[in-house]
């Protein structure tokens, strides 16, 4: 008699265990798809939540990496490649809405920020710093400081995005020049290369003084590592810690096809938001964190299959966004415009996809992560959409605009910068 | 160039029929047969360029901006057959710069998955498509490159 009541009940359990997975799945899917609370907005065609507006203050000014605005509101926007021989572009207030636009530097790359009367710009391989004026001019366009330089560069994942904390430290993102550490990079089913030898001088956050002129790696501290790659970073001064966003490794599919199909490929791994501290590992290339399964994984080159969980101690991620997303960038709000449900939270802009095909690519939008005393609440929303103009974007060259950089301005505005053509977009708030 | 193929494999089924019906004379015959084995060829080349090219040069054959090379209108699709086989074999990690882009990411090698027909499909494929119209590449080309001719 007994084994007639056991049957069904194992049968139920097995049968709520698939619904769960099932569910998640589905849950994961749909995390891309929240529109709600969301209304048109001023004179562009950008979806905001209401009584948001955006306005685009400049267009095709080249390809517009890391951005950003000095406390009198006028901007400075990193060029990816140099144009008409300047790197760095200077938009500088002049009556109404208008920039008067001006440039320097040679050099490409991605890196801005503005701290203790200094800008800070990266090329990928060097971070210069430019001293200012009371009125945030740069005084000597020609001769910047080099503070760090002869840092990796083999064009994968080259960029170095900057951060300062509060004690006169500066963190920069090394990315791996590889997938996933293959022997052969990204040739399918090429296994892992034993001790990735990429992690002794790539593959993490780096930390330098923001004083010191001429350091290099050995001046510098390897802060984290495991962190496959980053564009975008931001200092949290409630929990006095720095937070980034990975870009997760691609073509789960493509190289290991007998264990992902190419539906979970399009989700998997996460987009992950970590908050480090000296010494935090990631788990790169050895490891990959699931959103669905919630747990990190072995990776295909380490000997896994979907299935094997790892069983190191990697540090967890505070948030798991959906996988190729591209978070280019992360801004911690501290600004007195919005409603009190942003202030200190983050915004993350997400650059959109292009690893998901034959699935439509994804991203192209700026979310919004509540914090509490320095930790996300565990939600997320979409907080500006529709940078592509288009839901239906099959390959990234689809998108109108692809979000890059983020910056607050001095009246508590958010600035967006574009790298497709290059848009700097300002989004405020007025009720 | 998509809606060529298109008409092409629409032309091909009543002329095969024709041609297998009707007993018409030895060169019609020989067209209609080299017609269905360029649609047949397209479709196998098609099926590669899925399988192992579009993720990063896209379905489209655009690229991806920074990341991957566009394979339309390009010197390197376009030009030398020599020099494109032997970067579908060999791999190619250059800069490269077309219209004022870098792209950052390696081409991995397929000597080891790709047969000479294989490549010789795909590229005949790519060469054909996405608005190119240059000549297809056959199997004894890419053997001669893979040998090291």
């Amino acid at each position: 008699m007994k084994k007639y009541i056991i049957l069904p009940i194992v049968l139920i359990i097995a049968g709520a265990f698939f619904l769960i997975s099932f569910k998640s799945k589905e849950r994961a899917k749909e995390d891309l798809n929240i529109y709600k609370n969301l209304s048109g907005g001023g004179n562009t065609d950008l979806v905001l939540p209401a009584g948001f507006h955006a306005s685009l203050i400049e267009n095709n000014i080249g390809e517009a990496r890391h951005i950003a605005v000095t406390k009198e509101g006028d901007i400075y926007v990193k060029l990816l490649y140099p144009k008409n021989g300047k790197g760095i572009l200077f938009l500088k207030k002049t009556v109404g809405n208008k920039y008067q636009v001006s440039g320097f530097g040679n050099y490409g790359g991605t890196g801005i920020l503005l701290n203790g009367g200094y800008l800070y710009a990266s090329s990928n391989t060097t971070v210069y710093r430019y001293k200012l004026n009371d009125n945030d001019e740069v005084t000597d366009p020609e001769h910047p400081d080099v503070i760090v330089k002869g840092l990796i560069d083999r064009r994968q994942h080259n960029s170095k995005s900057l951060a300062m904390d509060n004690n006169g430290n500066l963190y920069v993102n090394i990315g791996a020049y590889s997938n996933s550490c293959q022997v052969e990079d990204r040739v399918p089913g090429s296994m892992g290369q034993k001790g990735c030898p990429i992690l002794d001088s790539a593959g993490g956050i780096w930390q330098f003084k923001a004083d010191k002129l001429n350091q290099t790696y050995g001046d510098g501290v390897r802060y984290a590592t495991g962190i496959r790659n980053v564009v975008g970073l931001d200092w949290n001064n409630q929990s006095n810690s720095l937070y980034v966003m990975q870009m997760g490794r691609d073509q789960l599919h493509d190289l290991f096809p007998k264990y992902y199909n190419a539906e979970i490929s399009a989700l998997l791994p996460a987009e992950c938001l970590y908050e480090l501290h000296r010494g935090a590992n990631a788990g790169f290339p050895y490891a990959y964190y699931d959103q669905i399964k919630k747990k990190y994984m072995l990776a295909p080159e380490y000997g896994g299959n979907g299935k094997i969980e790892s069983n190191k101690n990697y540090l967890p991620p505070s948030l798991a966004f959906p996988g190729h997303l591209a978070p280019t960038a992360v801004l911690f709000y501290t600004g007195n415009q919005f409603p009190e449900k942003y202030k200190n939270g983050a915004f993350i802009a997400f650059h959109g996809s292009w690893n998901r095909s034959p699935e439509k690519q994804a991203g192209f939008f700026v979310v919004f992560a509540p914090f509490e005393n320095g930790k996300p609440t565990g939600k997320w929303e979409i907080f500006a959409n529709n940078f592509a103009g288009t839901k239906d974007v099959i390959s990234p060259r689809n998108a109108k605009y692809r979000p890059c950089g983020l910056a607050q301005g001095p009246d508590g505005s958010l600035y967006v910068s574009d790298d497709t053509k290059g848009a700097i977009f300002k989004i405020s708030y007025n009720k | 160039m998509k809606k060529g193929i298109f008409y092409v494999s629409i032309l091909a089924i009543p002329l095969t029929v024709v041609s297998l019906g009707m007993k018409t004379s030895e060169p019609e015959k020989d067209e209609s047969a080299n017609r269905i084995q360029f649609v047949q060829k397209n479709k196998a080349g098609e099926k590669i360029f899925k399988q192992y090219c579009a993720t990063c040069h896209q379905l489209d054959g655009g690229g991806v901006p920074n990341i991957a090379p566009p394979l339309i209108q390009t010197k390197y699709v376009l030009g030398d057959k020599n020099t494109l086989i032997h970067i579908v074999l060999n791999g190619f990690n250059e800069d490269v710069e077309i219209d004022n882009q870098h792209f950052s990411n390696p081409m991995p090698p397929f000597k080891s998955k790709l047969s000479d027909k294989d490549v010789a499909n795909v590229l005949s494929y790519v060469r054909s498509s996405f608005g190119n119209d240059a000549s297809a590449v056959t199997a004894s080309e890419v053997k001669a490159i893979r040998s090291g001719k």
